[in-house]
């Protein structure tokens, strides 16, 4: 796109502000948020594998920050938005096949969406701590 | 009546050159990434509190080499298609757009690159 040749600033049309904020509009948003996070987890994920593969060092130095409670933190919101995005991803893979678009069904959709992640996320926790004893 | 060329109907590759390549790709990753991220979960919860000598030895079946190698490949691929998404969307200067998506790639297929090397020396090395 060329820069524009005038100084003055071109009127734009109204974008989302006009809207009333909403549970759906939120969850799109929560799904492109999430999926950045989870890009910088993969170097999280990259880097613990690389760590692995190297020395004992390089892995006691990663591990060490997974076990203090900032690394723990961090994890589990890494968890969340992995569930967050994955269960986002199934719905809309229900909206693909073009079912689902009814209000009441994109309600459901995406009250399921936030309840499931928080529910599964403190679920893999809990198996987490449990296997750990 | 349509404004679109004959050669153009049958080619059904649209404006972008590459009609409908890149949603196909982010869904057909979508799918596999989903039984990867189960797969790597059940690893996760069944390696808690490993040593590293454990985690290498782990590495040496094949099953789990492959299942993190699959995992890095499609994740990035996945991450990739994304982030360009939000790129296209919200970037709209030339060259920032360009720099962007240039890095973009250079981010996907460099971690793709370093955790398959990461995870074939744990396979292979002794």
């Amino acid at each position: 796109m060329p820069p524009p040749t005038s100084g003055r600033a071109r009127p734009l049309s109204p974008h989302l502000q006009i809207y009333r904020p909403m549970l759906s509009t939120a969850m799109s948003i929560f799904h492109r948020i999430t999926g950045t996070a989870l890009a910088f987890g993969m170097l999280v994920l990259v880097g613990w594998l690389l760590a692995a593969s190297m020395s004992d060092g390089c892995f006691a130095l990663i591990e060490g920050f997974f076990y203090n409670w900032f690394g723990r933190l961090v994890l589990f919101g890494f968890t969340w938005a992995l569930i967050h995005h994955a269960l986002g991803g199934l719905r809309h893979f229900v909206w693909d096949t073009g079912r689902g678009f009814a209000l009441n069904h994109v309600e459901w959709l995406v009250r399921a969406n936030v309840i499931g992640s928080i529910v599964i996320t403190l679920l893999i926790w809990v198996i987490g701590y449990g296997v750990r004893g | 009546m349509s404004m679109r060329s004959e050669l153009g109907k049958v080619r059904g590759l649209g404006a972008a050159h590459e009609g409908t390549g890149h949603f196909w790709q982010q869904r057909l990753t979508a799918v596999i990434n989903l039984p990867l991220v189960v797969f790597f979960v059940w690893y996760v919860a069944d390696h808690i509190g490993a040593d590293r000598a454990a985690i290498v030895a782990s590495f040496k079946n094949p099953l789990v080499a492959f299942g993190f190698g699959a995992l890095i490949v499609s994740t990035c691929w996945h991450m990739k298609l994304g982030l360009q998404m939000i790129i296209e969307d919200y970037v709209h200067g030339h060259f920032t757009k360009f720099g962007s998506l240039i890095a973009n790639n250079l981010y996907a297929f460099g971690l793709m690159g370093l955790g398959l090397l990461a995870i074939l020396k744990m396979f292979l090395g002794n």
